[in-house]
């Protein structure tokens, strides 16, 4: 397999764009990692997109070649243009894909982005849209909706390892102090233990504020092959691994509701194409779609031992200028979560930090940068890791 | 007649709502309400109850007391007056939900409150005449009266079914006698969500002449009076009218009192006679003689004289839940849950 | 959910139909034309079973902020519930109060009104689940 290296990255503000269609933020995206990249349109071999569900949330399909034509590349060159779907993780298996396109040596240059536009329709279809992601037949026509199910891990993961409500409301605080500090995020404002508990109920243990937003917003990434890269660019920051895992689409299958398998099914395989450790990890971009889920993710990850990840985040171990800063650029809390833009968004926070342009945010002397997204709850994981070289 | 029952089962559910609760709202005395239909609460289904569901639980409930396979069960008639669907039948999801499908006939009865009576009639009949091995006879209703109708006070949700069989036969039928007239003393309009009634000309006219006929004429076949029954079952829309119509006809509070269920659940309406009978069957014992009468508006009434046999001895009720249970097993409600559980509060998209 | 869609798996939804692999005699809910484990050697063998409906709470949570169609029973509590037989399923857990509701807690199936397409639409039923 060839090298891969990220030599481009763009990304649109993340919240409720209401003066802004599907395209206009896609577009956005993909023009400000172009122009990042410093590569012109005929330089361009494929397209990637990763979309959850255009479908359902602005009623338009064939979302890869809309955005195609609309930067300019359908009438002239006539790219493949490719559209990837793993719900949560559309974004990563659409990086993952893009990556074997160049690895294997059928081309080049590959733009993959991400992008999911929301909002157009009420919350309440909105919120039916993004549980499409659980299984219709057997979870959801039974009452069961995402949180829901979120809700169920928690408790179980409380029962079983003492994970307190607290430190569930921690994740929460120290997402939003680092959303804070990104001039992109979707919330800009620090929060306490007290707004997190304080919060409405959604499904019990889990309030609002564990949950992510609903927001608008499109990530670009400009991949190359290591020799096309150097062409182009000095600032390289390398494709070290890729992994991806699968499980049950229902959450009651799983072996254990605690662990997210796909994730360390997923993790071992990035971690051993990267020859690297957990430890190694400099910096991370985690799946916290709920406060729950970045507990998991953490323990899965290898960051901390299974069951201890509710205390390292009591303990700010994850928080910036600590042991091993998580979700730097605010998560999907803070951030904001439009779904098929969230693997991107996560590959892009972690080129700005490789490559130090993260500013007030930024991880000192960061080296290697992992980034993990799940579909559902955890029917897909992906995790990706990237290194930046000088 | 050889066609019997081999089993029955029933269900309530368990939310309450009291007069007085009901009362307080339309600036009613709710005590005295009560007090005037011999109610002290009524039972109210769950948003996730309907006729459907109730007559499924009825029915897996007698199949759970019986040793039969599902599969020879020939025919499943239900009776209400609250089929969830105008056109659609209640008994098929039935059919489905006891895995008796679809080797079977199947349909839904409506005549006011006793179309569950008629039902279990036309079970016996296909039964006697061996066109059907099986089959089962269910009355079930969630019934609703207009808010602040008198009718509020006592319409309430439950039903029971009946496996009718020739063999195993632990409640054996020694007559049938029915007796219908054209009296219009309570009625719904197609496409009306509320039924509309005569006041008190369901009294005298409707109820008391169809009940009490009904059973002179079942004794006089069946050359019996009412000493010679060990309970009497009949249709109660309310706790009065049951016990005046029992006493004019020579019973006492004793035989009348085990079949009569009203005063703690409300008017089941087609559910209201096998309710009533089924509690009689939970404490009956061989050799037990039963005077069943229904009466359904419109107008008619079901009389059935029924002995039960020896095999209530071998008989497994303790396999489901008895009629004393679900009774008991009650949940208070106010009135804005009870509107709400009931659908009568008007919503976007209504 | 569309009516044709619901109506194909009304066995799973009102009697528990589930599958038993032929091969290693494991339980499966809703049924599977493959075994997990045995694959190859398990198809042709998954056989239509019907479960107890008997089993124990694994984890649950009381949904305040539910779907519209489901609203009317909030709060109700959702639970992933182990069978006898060893398969798992989600299902709500009815005729008890959030409060009273326990992990490992016994729970039976019952029978109920699931969700409705509209007012003028099917009406939806299937088991939920109730304190044993």
């Amino acid at each position: 397999m060839r090298d891969v290296a990220v030599i481009g990255i763009g990304i649109t503000k993340f919240g409720e764009l209401w003066e802004r269609s599907f395209r206009d933020i896609g577009i956005e995206a993909g023009i400000k990692a172009i122009n990042d990249a410093g590569i012109s349109g005929s330089d361009i071999d494929a397209l990637y997109i990763g979309n959850m569900s255009a479908g359902a949330f602005i009623r338009q399909e064939h979302v890869a070649a809309l955005i195609a034509d609309y930067v300019g590349l359908a009438q002239t060159s006539h790219i493949p243009a490719i559209r990837v779907e793993a719900a949560g993780a559309s974004g990563a298996v659409a990086f993952r894909e893009a990556f074997l396109s160049i690895a294997s040596g059928m081309h080049d240059i590959v733009v993959v982005g991400g992008a999911e536009k929301m909002t157009d329709i009420g919350d309440e279809m909105a919120n039916a849209v993004q549980g499409m992601a659980i299984d219709q037949e057997w979870e959801t026509v039974f009452g069961a909706t995402y949180a829901s199910l979120h809700a169920m891990m928690a408790r179980a993961h409380m029962e079983k390892y003492g994970t307190t409500r607290e430190q569930l409301a921690m994740v929460s605080v120290i997402n939003h102090r680092h959303g804070a500090l990104n001039p992109d995020a979707q919330f800009r404002r620090e929060i306490n233990v007290d707004t997190v508990l304080r919060s409405g109920m959604v499904a019990e243990p889990l309030r609002v504020f564990d949950m992510c937003p609903l927001s608008d917003g499109a990530a670009t990434i400009v991949l190359a092959s290591m020799d096309a890269a150097k062409k182009f660019t000095d600032r390289i920051v390398k494709v070290r691994g890729i992994g991806q895992g699968s499980d049950t689409i229902a959450l009651h299958d799983r072996r254990d509701i605690t662990t997210i398998d796909a994730t360390v099914y997923a993790a071992k395989r990035a971690y051993d194409m990267a020859g690297i450790k957990a430890k190694d990890v400099d910096v991370a971009e985690v799946y916290d779609s709920s406060t729950i889920s970045e507990i998991m993710a953490i323990e899965d990850l290898g960051f901390f031992e299974k069951g201890t990840g509710g205390k390292a985040v009591e303990e700010e171990r994850i928080a910036l200028g600590n042991e091993i800063p998580v979700n730097t650029s605010g998560g999907l809390k803070s951030r904001g979560h439009p779904v098929g833009a969230t693997g991107i968004a996560q590959i892009v926070e972690i080129v700005k930090q490789l490559r130090g342009e993260a500013d007030g945010r930024q991880v000192k002397d960061a080296k290697i940068g992992l980034a993990h997204a799940i579909g559902g709850t955890g029917g897909t994981a992906v995790v990706s890791i990237l290194e930046g070289c000088e | 007649m050889r066609a019997g029952i081999v089993s029955y089962g029933a269900y309530i559910p368990r939310y309450r709502i009291k007069p007085e609760e009901i009362g307080k709202v339309w600036g009613e005395d709710g005590v005295a309400r009560g007090k005037g239909l011999g109610i002290i609460s009524k039972s109210v289904p769950s948003p996730d109850e309907d006729v459907i569901t109730i007559a499924v639980e009825a029915a897996r409930n007698a199949l759970k007391r019986a040793d039969i396979d599902p599969q020879d069960i020939g025919a499943i008639y239900s009776g209400s007056e609250s089929h969830p669907y105008a056109v659609k039948p209640t008994s098929t999801v039935v059919a489905e939900a006891i895995m008796a499908a679809p080797d079977l006939t199947a349909a839904d009865y409506e005549f006011a409150c006793k179309a569950g009576t008629a039902a279990l009639q036309n079970v016996l009949g296909l039964v006697e005449s061996d066109m059907i091995k099986y089959g089962i006879a269910i009355g079930a209703d969630t019934s609703q009266g207009a808010p602040g109708d008198p009718l509020e006070y006592s319409a309430s949700a439950g039903g029971a079914a009946f496996l009718v069989g020739k063999e195993k036969v632990i409640a054996r039928i020694n007559g049938i006698y029915s007796y219908t007239t054209d009296t219009p003393d309570f009625w719904r309009r197609e496409g009306q969500p509320y039924p509309s009634h005569g006041g008190r000309f369901t009294g005298e006219p409707a109820y008391f002449r169809h009940v009490m006929t009904a059973a002179r004429k079942m004794m006089e076949k069946m050359g019996v009076g009412p000493e010679d029954y060990t309970h009497v079952v009949l249709h109660q829309p309310n706790g009065k009218f049951p016990r005046r119509a029992a006493k004019k006809l020579g019973f006492t509070d004793e035989q009348v009192e085990t079949g009569l269920l009203t005063p703690r659940i409300g008017n089941t309406y087609s559910g209201a006679v096998p309710l009533g009978l089924s509690a009689v069957l939970d404490i009956s014992k061989p050799g037990d003689r039963i005077l069943a009468v229904s009466f359904g508006s419109g107008a008619g009434s079901d009389a059935f004289d029924i002995a039960v046999t020896d095999e209530m001895e071998n008989f497994n009720r303790n396999a489901a839940p008895l009629i004393s249970e679900m009774v008991e097993n009650e949940v208070f409600i106010d009135y804005a849950t009870y509107v709400k559980y009931r659908g009568k509060i008007r919503r976007k998209g209504d | 959910m569309n009516m044709p869609r619901f109506w194909r798996e009304i066995q799973g939804r009102y009697n528990l139909i589930g599958s038993r692999c032929g091969n290693c005699g494991d339980y499966f809910f809703p049924k599977r034309d493959i075994c997990p484990k045995c694959h190859r050697k398990s198809i042709g063998k998954m056989d239509a079973v019907k479960l107890g409906g008997s089993g124990k709470i694994v984890s649950y949570t009381v949904v305040h902020d539910a779907h519209p169609e489901y609203s009317d029973m909030k709060p109700y509590v959702m639970a992933i519930i182990e069978l006898d037989e060893g398969v798992r399923l989600t299902s709500q857990i009815v005729d008890c109060s959030p409060e009273e509701v326990r992990t490992g807690m016994r729970v039976r199936a019952t029978f109920r009104k699931l969700a409705e397409d509209g007012k003028e639409g099917v009406i939806f039923y299937g088991y939920k689940f109730r304190p044993e």
